[in-house]
């Protein structure tokens, strides 16, 4: 069910005498559309505009720069490390909660929902807490001449801290929907426990993987305030994406702050296109044919 | 040993207990037990006076009370807007509808360093909605003001989302009874409807409450950062960090951490007492 965004219902049931009368429905429908409208639509046309302001040429000035590469191959390392270990936790965490009954099993949910109710800066100071030059491990880190704070280790470490309940939260819900009876079946045909995941499992509930996988993905790479804690903010060196443009930004370049942050916004609609492909397609291979 | 292993857990001839059992406690151990000790640790290595002394410094109570108020501010304009937007969407058809319920998820979809970056250049002196706003003489970026709109900016699809599933379930019988029986259907609405979706409206204001309290990149654009008048209890903890006092920072954090635990610890609590309020596609 929570793999799926919410659809809307095929039609609304004729209430009689419970309609609202057309004036209330028309000023409603206006307001809604005006608060979006302003309030989300023209600031997500307001990024491409300044983006595009100067021109293309601009742009695609901007996003060549060396210093703007790097914070995109960066990123893009980021979320190649920290997705596939996400994934794995993700599908092991589900397993474990959806399938078994044990004591402590509420109490490790609760910790797996740790860092969606944690600000992100927390998310970010625990590693420094730990690792920076007056951290925990700080001196044996510099014996060894180990960086991990200001350095890409410390990303990918917070970027995993801030994207792992992801997949879990997905595909929990859709692994307990789907049941364990064709894995028993399999299992008692002489499957071993991982064919059984692999040819039953994984087939069930590829949809909420998808769709875990696409969200991870896309915090991964737009995550802000955990990167910037633990990032200092190296030119070329530490800054992703988003830590780019903030500094872009700040030092007035708008186009290149724009440019940097019309990657961001494409990453989050090209999410959202792709979560309502999933969505549609989990849903049309649960409905009976 | 096996003994014990039944105590602690049900039988089941499903296999992988011990193997997703060691994955999750490993990872889940190395990535957050750990590191949340050391803030703990960190904040617990100065003495009780020193740590009082710290979380009630006149700028970190200013930053609590900014934090606390433009939360509570951009929670309650979602309310407002949310359940608008979700009764529009649940009860009325019109052109475009569906376009507009996948917009809704746009704010959890945005990076919030892009929100941040665009909200504070259209609110700007010169932006779209800066200048006119100017004119009246309403300063919107780099005030209080500016933080509630960034903050309202991301809530906004936690009320909507909490909110729609309740009201596609709520049959048409109570209603049709109470305009039977002579009722408006403003009376219906604030008598029948109103009542049966407030958990689910409380719900979602407290969550988008305590994610407005902990959010960053948002809010460090348009803000202004000034210590002491829009420097959020978030920006503080980032502050204190960059000056290397990490007890500082830990204190701060861990009053933080306090007060968004109170408001998750409420809507669970809540939602354990009533289930209906429990939102069935939510994505943090």
């Amino acid at each position: 069910m929570s793999a799926v965004a919410p659809a809307l219902p095929a039609a609304v049931p004729t209430r009689t005498g419970l309609h609202d009368p057309p004036l209330v429905r028309l000023a409603l429908i206006g307001i809604s559309l005006l608060f979006l409208a302003l309030f989300v639509v023209t600031p997500l046309v307001l990024v491409f505009a300044q983006a595009f302001s100067a021109g293309l040429g601009a742009f695609f000035r901007a996003i060549g720069d060396p210093v703007a590469l790097a914070a995109i191959r960066l990123t893009l390392v980021v979320a190649a490390i920290a997705v596939p270990l996400n994934l794995g936790f993700g599908l092991a965490a589900a397993w474990l909660i959806a399938r078994f009954h044990f004591v402590g099993k509420t109490l490790l949910t609760s910790i797996i929902d740790i860092p969606l109710a944690v600000s992100p800066v927390i998310s970010g100071m625990v590693f420094v807490l730990l690792f920076g030059a007056q951290g925990f491990f700080g001196p044996v880190l510099r014996e060894h001449d180990l960086k991990i704070i200001f350095a890409v280790p410390g990303i990918v470490l917070a970027t995993i801290f801030v994207t792992f309940p992801l997949v879990a939260r997905e595909v929990i819900p859709v692994m307990q929907a789907a049941g364990s009876d064709e894995e028993l079946a399999a299992l008692t045909l002489g499957a071993s426990s991982w064919q059984t995941f692999w040819r039953i499992t994984l087939p069930k509930i590829k949809w909420g993987v998808l769709y875990g996988v696409l969200l991870t993905n896309a915090r991964a790479m737009g995550e802000f305030g955990a990167v910037s804690v633990v990032s200092g903010h190296i030119r070329g060196e530490t800054n992703t994406i988003p830590l780019h443009a903030e500094i872009l930004f700040n030092e007035y370049s708008y186009t290149g702050a724009f440019a940097m942050a019309s990657l961001l916004a494409l990453l989050g609609l090209g999410t959202l296109v792709a979560q309502y492909v999933v969505g549609w397609l989990g849903r049309s291979e649960a409905s009976p044919r | 040993m096996s003994g014990v292993r039944s105590l602690l857990k049900q039988p089941s001839v499903l296999p992988g207990f011990g193997l997703s059992l060691g994955v999750t406690l490993v990872y889940l151990g190395l990535l957050v037990v750990i590191p949340l000790a050391g803030l703990l640790l960190k904040a617990a290595s100065i003495t009780p006076e020193q740590f009082w002394s710290i979380a009630t410094a006149p700028r970190a109570l200013a930053a609590y009370r900014l934090s606390f108020g433009t939360s509570l501010a951009a929670a309650g304009l979602n309310v407002v807007f949310g359940l608008l937007l979700a009764w529009v969407l649940v009860r009325y058809r019109f052109p475009g509808q569906r376009l507009i319920n996948s917009l809704i998820d746009l704010p959890f979809a945005l990076p919030t360093a892009v929100a941040g970056i665009t909200l504070t250049a259209a609110y700007s002196k010169n932006g779209w909605f800066g200048a006119p706003l100017e004119a009246l003489g309403i300063r919107v970026a780099y005030t209080p003001l500016g933080i509630i709109v960034a903050l309202t900016f991301i809530g906004l699809p936690f009320v909507v989302r909490t909110v729609q599933p309740i009201l596609e379930d709520l049959e048409a019988d109570e209603e049709e009874a109470a305009a039977t029986l002579g009722a408006s259907r403003w009376q219906t609405f604030r008598r029948v409807v109103l009542p049966y979706i407030t958990p689910a409206l409380l719900t979602g204001f407290a969550l988008a409450f305590a994610r407005a309290l902990g959010e960053y990149g948002s809010v460090v654009f348009i803000s202004g950062n000034m210590p002491g008048q829009t420097e959020i209890a978030p920006l503080l903890i980032v502050t204190k960090l960059q000056q290397f006092d990490y007890a500082g920072a830990a204190v701060i954090a861990v009053v933080t951490l306090l007060g968004s635990l109170a408001v998750l610890l409420g809507v669970s609590a809540f939602e354990r007492w009533n289930p209906a309020a429990r939102p069935r596609a939510m994505r943090a």
